[in-house]
């Protein structure tokens, strides 16, 4: 099987303006090489200004690269644009494919020809995203009136909507609440079980990456720092989950609570702070044996931040 | 033709939506069109109040510029409606739109030039219109099957010749930063010196805006070949029969410029 993506030796430099006429330039992106296979869920993370979303301009043909090469598809990017742009489908987080004063439906109907798709897979294609992402309430209002959770629907739909063999999320969660995420990533999911569609993603929310991803590249000043399993991920950098409770009443420090870590109290017991493997136990396992010593009014889980993952990632590659 | 449908279809279903979404705001619409008929009227205005004054200019009398700014002025605002957007170029770039362009399996200028229409121009092409049709009429033209001719390939011509200088500029505004101050001195300025009679222009002028950017050719230069008139030095009547030269030279100008635009974007050895 041919992979979906290969790159060898991948580089991009800007130039950019330095003191008066002096230029100095800039690696975005350092000798990457990477291949990602057909139906595989890829995380592509990285602090801010790692080179990620200059790696996806390249892989879909907005960026000409340095040196290296980079296939797509089989195409190559910038020579086979158009070819391209009918297998692969983006969502920029952070700017829309939608026209900001037409409805959703009549974007979709311009994606439509725009993809050249007949009518009869127009119509089933769009009734199968308008159910899975509950969007038939507001097909006929203008984009602009939509929420931020409706919009992202909309836009990942509008990316989705001439079925592509390869989807590229850029931030897809950004600024979503809990349910919407939540909405988004068990649609992604789905659509991978029915259409064995390949996706790579970029994110800040780690929870993004447990809940969608197998495999996970992180990048560090344009270079590749780590390509593995989230397990593998979470074991290199010991990422933990931390369970908060609020008790009933104050309490010793709960130190005996099997498979945790106690991080420390407040308010003279009041709040406690516990770390656990989340490859190990569960968020109700490790509520459960806190419970049966203290009794339990409120409780929170913080993820692991993924900005502190990259961080350790690097300090362990270094 | 089944293929050139299927071709077309995409930036038909665009042009069709941006016109719905214009008219469906009706007052705004009306608001819109009311302005723009004021922009052209006011310009039209300021040739009057000119001539008002002065008995002749650079050899023309006000009914004889009048043809030359309703030729002018009706091919610009075409242009203008059609193209105009183009030199927004950096708003595009700005809001991502150029790089959503690139996932769409469209070249990148054609998505671009389909990307919007402004239906609020015609109300200046109306007055662009009206103007020509009064000049034609009031000026004494040896109407023949040739005088027909001239000014059919000077209204496309010149309608050509304003679009490309929209995408010129679009092309250009890759490379500079707030580009859109210096093209706009090179589009808008075109266009005002287009309704002006080129005998009056110093020779520089005549250099820039006859041959560099062929402003003489969208109105001045097939007006004196219609109206039978003397060319001045540099600016020969027969000249006036060469419009389609003329636009054909700023296309392949303008598309130039937007190749380099565009690959100075990727960086691929722009």
């Amino acid at each position: 099987m041919s992979p979906i993506i290969e790159t060898q030796g991948l580089t991009r430099e800007f130039a950019l303006r330095g003191r008066g006429l002096r230029r100095t330039r800039l690696t975005a992106v350092d000798d990457l090489t990477f291949t990602i296979d057909p139906g595989e869920a890829v995380g592509y993370i990285g602090a801010n200004g790692a080179g990620k979303s200059t790696t996806i301009k390249m892989l879909c043909g907005i960026l000409v690269p340095t040196n290296g090469t980079v296939s797509t598809c089989g195409l190559r990017p910038v020579e086979d644009r158009v070819k391209l742009a009918r297998r692969v489908g983006v969502v920029f987080g952070q700017r829309s494919q939608l026209w900001w004063d037409l409805p959703v439906e009549e974007s979709f109907r311009i994606l439509a020809s725009i993809h050249r798709l007949p009518k009869t897979q127009e119509k089933a294609r769009t009734e199968e995203l308008v159910d899975c992402l509950e969007m038939a309430d507001y097909l006929a209002t203008p984009v602009r009136q939509l929420s931020l959770g409706q919009r992202m629907r909309a836009e990942v739909s509008a990316a989705l909507l001439h079925s592509p063999d390869l989807v590229i999320l850029d931030e897809p969660t950004i600024g979503l609440d809990v349910l919407s995420k939540q909405r988004l990533r068990e649609f992604l999911v789905d659509e991978r079980e029915r259409h064995g569609t390949t996706l790579m993603l970029t994110t800040h929310d780690m929870g993004d990456i447990e809940r969608l991803c197998e495999r996970v590249l992180v990048v560090d000043h344009g270079r590749l720092a780590f390509d593995g399993t989230i397990g593998g991920l979470s074991r290199t950098v010991g990422a933990q989950r931390v369970l908060v409770v609020d008790l009933a009443e104050p309490t010793p420090d709960l130190v005996d609570v099997p498979g945790t870590t106690h991080l420390g109290s407040e308010s003279r017991g009041l709040q406690q702070r516990f770390a656990f493997d989340a490859e190990q136990l569960t968020a109700a396992q490790a509520l459960a044996a806190v419970s049966q010593r203290a009794e339990v009014r409120d409780l929170s889980i913080e993820e692991p931040d993924i900005e502190d993952v990259v961080r350790r990632v690097y300090a362990s590659s270094r | 033709m089944a293929e050139t449908r299927g071709a077309i279809a995409p930036y038909r279903a665009i042009l069709a939506s941006r016109m719905r979404a214009q008219r469906s705001y009706r007052s705004n619409f009306r608001i819109d069109l009311t302005s723009s008929f004021l922009v052209g009227f006011v310009e039209l205005a300021e040739v009057w109040v000119l001539f008002h004054n002065v008995h002749e200019l650079g050899g023309f009398t006000f009914t004889q510029i009048l043809l030359v700014f309703g030729l002018a002025d009706f091919c610009f605002s075409i242009g203008d409606m059609l193209f105009g957007h183009c030199d927004e170029l950096t708003k595009y770039v700005r809001a991502g739109t150029l790089d959503v362009f690139y996932l769409r399996p469209q070249p990148i200028l054609l998505q671009l030039i389909t990307s919007d229409i402004s239906l609020k121009r015609l109300s200046r092409a109306a007055v662009g219109l009206t103007a020509l049709v009064i000049a034609l009429v009031i000026n004494d033209i040896a109407w023949s099957p040739s005088a027909v001719l001239l000014l059919s390939l000077a209204l496309v011509s010149g309608i050509a010749i304003f679009s490309a200088m929209f995408v010129w500029a679009a092309g250009l505004q890759f490379f500079l930063i707030n580009g859109a101050e210096m093209t706009n001195a090179f589009v808008y300025g075109g266009r005002y010196a287009a309704t002006q009679p080129a005998a009056v222009w110093s020779r520089p002028l005549k250099v820039v805006f006859g041959f560099f950017f062929p402003m003489a050719f969208t109105a001045y230069l097939p007006v004196i070949a219609l109206l039978g008139l003397p060319g001045p030095a540099w600016l020969p009547a027969w000249l006036g029969w060469c419009s389609p030269v003329a636009a054909l030279w700023a296309w392949g100008m303008a598309l130039l410029c937007w190749r380099w635009g565009l690959r100075h974007y990727q960086g691929g050895g722009g």
